[in-house]
């Protein structure tokens, strides 16, 4: 792992009106880091990932990119940056067929006129490399599975070549095998080096694909965990605030280390 | 998935997933295909051609005139005007809105066309221009209420009917009906055969040679990538299913006056505007905001400049074809786009087989369609049936369309394709 984490917050904070949503939050995600970001219900999550992905920039604080400071103030600047999102409802077109839905927005063509083949080739061999396995490029994704689906709107934000990819809880409303589909997609793109921040409220994906943990709880950082050396509890009772102190959080490593 | 696997490729690709939809090659592949399209609702052109099929049966056993060259050549000429107004309405369907104001847009346009022409002396191309430019602005206009104000296209476009019928009835003045002259351009534009034999064989074999050699271009670029192409025999099945058809049309208005005016541009027309839809990044944003609104925002597109283009181009497409009904009658009158011309362009591009969803269509919906609504007219007239029962006929079939539209799209969604 790098030194120098790709991208860095620092004391960021975000007021709507009377409501402080989020306070001196820190989070650093390395190259080929997956960090899992837990909280519950309006922890901030979500506030956070927007002023990330420049939809909602925060008021204070400062953000880095590989070490510099940046200001993202537009969707536009993250995405110029690597910072790829992908939310929750997926943003794909029904009645799109896979290619169209990978290239929507960024199509290749000359002259305003689309180049289909040289599109189709690219989707498989992106679909291939990060073994995305769909009936066909050339179905509308209407056609394909929940799972399926995601994976080709992860597939779609991964055109842009990132360094960062959010993924707003990716296996919500996912069954089991898709879930798995998902989540073994997750580790290729840590295996290619992208930094991952993967919301989530299933603590078993989270323990299956993640470095680390933060827990944010009422709009400021609880604690980040390496997910190797934590149990499921501690952080649950770091989002439910059960633990809410630095001496109970200590007795209980100390337990587990003298196990 | 239809061409063979080579050796190289067994290597580099991986082993296929059983589920993933690999279509044998040959003859049993293409109709395997076309059974799970038809099972799974994605019907297509198909429920319009045999409508067409059956009306002309229907017709020629009433009376033999029906399918002669005369009652064909005119009826494809009549069908131009309504046609082209349909194909702008296919574009606003596509969208998943509705375009109420097209009949009185052409009305309007063909006033002002009368009016710059007859009672100013502009010459007859400038004021052709600015007429198309009337259907430009007013639709454009519409465009704007609804996408930048955000009021509902439904009423935007209803008091666009309102309100430009009133414009064209001030335009034209107290005597209300303006004659144009019967050797001018809009006068040709529905009286003008090419009487050369030449002519229509000539653009037929243009039409299928240019598709052929397109079509095989593709499968060689398609080859050269490594991506899945027609085979070669498919080629040579579609390239005969568009020869058919358009030689037997050469030969049926060789028939009789030759090759209609209207029939080149209406047809060039739905040619051109199907181009734009299928392989331009601009109809593929129409399609994008058709199937969802936030994920083509999202994708960085333009929402409001692509709505508001389209409502534009289905103005335009309105005033072309007020032009075509003004040459028909060789007159802009108070009647101008009024009666049943709305109804029938809307019905046309749905009987057609475009989606009144939204995100399903083609231009070429528009020609099967206003086909279909003509020949029922054409019929009705060489049979001498009042037009009450034939306006209820067409209800009935626009109908049926449009329960076929719902139909195919529930089953779609039971089969996952909607």
């Amino acid at each position: 792992m790098s030194a120098t984490p790709v991208l860095a917050l620092r004391g960021v904070s975000k007021r709507f009106g009377a409501v402080q949503a989020l306070t001196d939050v820190e989070l650093e995600i390395h190259p080929g880091e997956v960090v899992a970001l837990v909280g519950d219900n309006g922890a901030g999550k979500s506030t956070l990932v927007k002023t990330i992905a420049g939809v909602g920039p925060a008021d204070d604080g400062v953000i880095e990119w590989e070490g510099r400071p940046v200001r993202i103030e537009r969707p536009h600047t993250a995405q110029e940056l690597g910072i790829a999102t992908v939310y929750q409802d997926l943003a794909l077109c029904d009645n799109l067929d896979v290619v169209g839905n990978l290239f929507l927005g960024r199509e290749i063509a000359h002259a305003g006129v689309l180049d289909e083949v040289e599109m189709e080739r690219r989707a498989r061999e992106l679909l291939a490399t990060l073994s995305i396995r769909i009936p066909s490029v050339r179905i509308p994704v209407a056609a394909l599975s929940g799972g399926q689906r995601q994976t080709v709107a992860i597939a779609r934000s991964l055109l842009g070549e990132p360094k960062v990819v959010i993924l707003d809880e990716p296996t919500a409303a996912l069954g089991v095998e898709q879930t798995a589909q998902v989540l073994d997609l997750v580790e290729r793109l840590r295996e290619r080096g992208l930094g991952v921040i993967l919301i989530s409220h299933n603590m078993a994906d989270v323990k299956a694909v993640a470095d680390r943990v933060a827990v944010l709880r009422l709009g400021r950082n609880n604690g980040t965990f390496e997910v190797r050396s934590t149990s499921q509890e501690e952080i649950i009772s770091a989002i439910t605030g059960a633990t809410d102190n630095a001496v109970t959080r200590r007795k209980a490593r100390t337990a587990e280390a003298s196990k | 998935m239809s061409t063979d696997l080579t050796p190289e490729d067994a290597v580099t690709v991986p082993p296929a997933d059983p589920r993933l939809l690999v279509r044998e090659a040959g003859f049993a592949g293409y109709w395997q295909e076309f059974a799970r399209k038809l099972r799974s609702g994605e019907l297509g052109s198909l429920p319009v051609v045999v409508g067409l099929i059956v009306i002309c049966l229907v017709f020629q056993l009433q009376d033999s005139a029906f399918l002669g060259a005369e009652n064909l050549s005119n009826l494809f000429v009549t069908a131009a005007g309504t046609g082209l107004i349909a194909v702008g309405i296919v574009f606003v369907l596509i969208l998943g809105e509705i375009d109420l104001s097209v009949g009185s847009v052409s009305g309007l346009a063909a006033a002002v066309f009368a009016v710059l022409n007859i009672k100013h002396g502009m010459p007859e191309w400038s004021a052709l221009i600015l007429a198309l430019l009337t259907g430009t602005v007013a639709g454009a206009l519409h465009g704007f209420f609804f996408a930048r104000i955000g009021v509902p296209a439904f009423v935007v476009t209803l008091a666009g009917l309102l309100g430009w019928n009133g414009l064209m009835l001030q335009v034209l003045g107290s005597n209300g009906t303006i004659n144009l002259d019967d050797s001018g351009l809009v006068a040709d534009l529905t009286n003008y055969y090419f009487s050369d034999v030449a002519a229509a064989y000539g653009l037929a074999t243009l039409a299928v040679l240019g598709y052929f050699l397109a079509a095989l271009r593709d499968a060689r670029r398609r080859e050269a990538a490594g991506v899945p192409s027609r085979a070669p025999s498919e080629l040579a099945v579609r390239t005969a299913a568009l020869a058919v058809p358009a030689y037997a049309a050469a030969w049926l208005f060789n028939q009789y006056k030759g090759l209609p005016l209207a029939v080149v541009i209406f047809v060039g027309v739905v040619v051109v505007f199907d181009l734009v839809l299928r392989r331009t990044s601009y109809g593929r944003k129409v399609f994008a905001l058709g199937g969802s609104v936030e994920a083509a925002r999202r994708a960085g597109i333009n929402v409001p400049l692509v709505r508001m283009s389209v409502f534009a181009l289905s103005g335009t497409m309105a005033a072309l074809g007020g032009m075509f009904l003004a040459s028909q009658i060789n007159a802009a009158n108070q009647s101008s786009g009024a009666g049943s011309l709305l109804m029938n362009a809307i019905a046309a591009a749905v009987i057609g087989g475009t989606s009144l969803f939204g995100g399903r269509g083609k231009t070429w919906s528009a020609l099967l369609g206003v086909l279909v609504i003509q020949s029922i007219a054409s019929g009705m007239a060489l049979l001498g049936i009042a037009s009450a029962v034939q306006y209820m006929i067409t209800g009935a079939v626009l109908l049926a369309a449009v329960v076929i539209d719902s139909v195919s799209r529930r089953t779609q969604k039971t089969a996952g394709r909607a």
